[in-house]
């Protein structure tokens, strides 16, 4: 039997009963619909997340007070956990060959009031200038403090945009003045909008020379974070290794329970990319639920058809049809309305990924793999429900089924 | 050429073994027209299966053009019956949904042959059938019985097959459009020298026939040639 007879047999059989096929057929594309929005959902967040991530830096290490164990969270070295890091481990880390920028960081959660009475609650972020390369941050007003306002203990802020806009709205921060902890601060810049969002706001903070945060507004000369900027990706291991060496050393604790840890940036998205895909997954398979329904309705029809045309089948048995060429037959047109089901399902979703995305703004990405693992899957599904009514079509003795009423 | 040697088909039912036909020996030669009469549940469907090679015997032989299809499987029964087979059906068994044509070039589907020479096939197969060039379009349905019966032939006569089975080809139709159908296979017969056995249980078919066969429980009780054959 020649292919396009086949199809042709098939596309008369299929449209002889158009509103049944049409119903089983929206089975499937309800359920590859589903599939394909919410996996465009998960990745979209996948996207954003790692997106906002590596826009806080590229190649970036993270030093971070207190023992972090893989699974367990941080566990505290018993003596203070919390303040291990001092500025004299910036010095170690910026000798370490590499290293192409530190950062050391201190954070506090502050009121910050405006002299236009306005006031936020926001991170203060007390930094050095090499801030802006390791973070990767611009600016789009104004200037970054300096140096000798770093050594001055100067007091000076730069503003995230958020808060920029939260203070002042519309006017120009610029040489505004804005108390932090009833201490009044020069704003002199304000920085470039990152556009990041959720549990992490990289524009909601307020930066001041880490010296005066240190000294006058925190009254700590810990370190709340160190960031260290690599001078190539391949070298982001060796690196990672040698400052756990050298802060080590520095630090004179046990190598198998430190007081800090170093965390890259690889570990960080590999970590949120696990909970993203675990969210991706259980999305997938909530729709995947709807796909077997859909299946199952597949499966229905088929063994309805059988039972109707077995008179047909019969009839094709006796003028020559081989067992196969019947199985064929209708495995075909299982896979054939689950297929075009497929096709419509992928665009329907890609459509309702494209809603949400525009009308909801949430982040979706349908990708060319999910709209191939789609068509695969409607495939598939087609073989799987399609195959046993097609076997069952198939073992019909042809003079039982010439003689069926 | 059909030759059986002692055909016999046993249907069991548990312990039960009943022969539906038994110590069937006859020879047909190519070109006969053969009725095969006897009443109810004599064993016509069983034999015709058989003949049509539907089935294969329990014991004995069925040679068919000189090979033996007792020992064929299910596939290689399959490729004997496109190729060599044509059946005639009481209901007829069109597909609704197909034009005429396409329901008489359906054999030809299941041969591989290309679209163009399956419908020169089919129109000469109709033409023969008597049907007219006017309806070939036109679905089952739109047909009366008589005209429906003739696609079925046309449908048989197709795969240019060495052998027409035909089992009570006129029990859905009325005398007249019965005749005409009976008047079509003695056409086939004299003109294009087609080998018949037409299987009924009404002795006014049968007697359409050069040769009836007569069963009875399953066995042969008469085996001779027509002398009061009606011409149509
Ligand atoms: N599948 C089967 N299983 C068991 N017994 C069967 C089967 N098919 C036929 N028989 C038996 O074989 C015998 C012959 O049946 P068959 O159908 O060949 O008769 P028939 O001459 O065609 O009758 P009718 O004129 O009613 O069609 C009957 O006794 C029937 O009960
Ligand atoms: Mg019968």
């Amino acid at each position: 039997m020649r292919i396009t007879d086949l199809l042709q047999e098939t596309q008369l059989a299929l449209s002889a009963n158009k509103a049944r096929s049409g119903l089983t057929m929206l089975g499937i594309v309800i359920g590859i619909a589903s599939v394909i929005a919410m996996v465009s959902l998960g990745q979209g967040a996948q996207g954003t997340i790692q997106s906002s991530i590596e826009g806080l830096g590229s190649n970036l290490l993270t030093v971070m007070p207190g023992f972090l164990q893989p699974g367990r969270g941080f566990v505290s070295a018993g003596r203070g956990s919390a303040q291990s890091l001092k500025n004299e481990d910036s010095e170690v880390l910026r000798a370490l060959p590499g290293v192409a920028h530190v950062s050391p960081e201190l954070n506090r959660r502050l009121q910050i009031v405006a002299p236009t009475g306005n006031n936020t609650n926001s991170t203060v972020i007390g930094a050095t200038p090499e801030y802006l390369a390791v973070r990767n941050a611009t600016l789009a007003a104004g200037s970054f403090f300096t140096e000798s306002q770093l050594r001055s203990l100067g007091r000076v802020a730069v503003l995230g945009p958020t808060v920029a806009a939260d203070l002042f709205a519309e006017r120009d921060p610029v040489g505004q003045i804005i108390r932090l902890n009833r201490i009044n601060f020069k704003v002199i810049g304000v920085l470039r909008s990152k556009g990041g969002s959720g549990f992490f706001n990289p524009d909601d903070t307020v930066f001041v020379p880490l010296s005066t945060m240190q000294k006058i507004v925190a009254g700590s000369e810990y370190l709340s974070s160190l960031a260290v900027s690599v001078e190539q990706k391949e070298l982001m291991a060796s690196v990672q290794e040698a400052a756990t060496a050298a802060l080590i050393a520095k630090h004179r604790v046990d190598p198998a329970a430190p007081d800090f840890s170093i965390v890259s940036q690889a570990d960080i998205i590999g970590t949120l990319t696990q909970v993203t895909d675990t969210f991706t997954m259980f999305l997938a398979s909530l729709a995947g639920i709807s796909l077997l329904v859909g299946g199952i309705g597949i499966m229905n029809m088929m063994l309805t058809t059988v039972t109707e045309r077995t008179r047909e089948i019969g009839l094709r048995r006796a003028i020559g049809a081989r067992a196969r060429d019947i199985e064929r037959q209708f495995l075909l047109e299982a896979v054939a309305l689950t297929f075009l089901g497929g096709v419509i399902g992928i665009s329907l979703g890609w459509g309702i990924a494209a809603g949400v995305a525009r009308f909801a703004n949430i982040a979706t990405s349908v990708s060319l793999a999910s709209i191939a693992l789609g068509s695969g899957v409607s495939a598939g599904i087609g073989i799987i429900f399609g195959f046993y009514p097609a076997r069952r079509a198939s073992r019909l003795n042809p003079i039982e089924a010439l003689r069926y009423e | 050429m059909i030759e059986c040697r002692n055909v016999a088909k046993i249907y069991r039912s548990g312990e039960e073994e009943t022969y539906a036909v038994k110590n069937i020996t006859f020879t047909i030669r190519d070109g006969e027209f053969v009725a095969i009469m006897g009443p109810s549940g004599s064993g016509k469907s069983t034999l015709m299966n058989l003949l049509g090679c539907l089935d294969t015997p329990s014991a004995g032989q069925y040679l068919l053009n000189g090979a033996d299809i007792s020992a064929l499987d299910d596939n290689e029964l399959s490729g004997i019956r496109m190729r060599q087979i044509g059946f005639v059906f009481q209901s007829f068994n069109l597909l609704p949904r197909a034009s005429v044509l396409r329901n008489v070039t359906l054999p030809l589907i299941y041969a591989g042959i290309k679209r163009q020479e399956r419908e020169q096939r089919a129109a000469e197969a109709l033409t023969a059938a008597a049907l007219p060039e006017k309806f070939w379009s036109y679905r089952p349905h739109q047909l009366s019985g008589g005209m429906m019966q003739r696609v079925a032939i046309a449908r048989a006569l197709v795969n240019n097959p060495a052998l027409i089975l035909a089992d009570e080809p006129t029990g859905n139709l009325d005398t007249k459009t019965g005749a005409a159908v009976l008047a079509t296979f003695q056409k086939l017969h004299t003109e294009q020298q087609r080998t018949i056995i037409l299987i009924t249980h009404e002795p006014y078919v049968g007697e359409h026939a050069e040769r009836i066969i007569r069963l009875r429980d399953g066995e042969i009780i008469d085996d001779r040639p027509n002398n009061q054959r009606r011409i149509l």
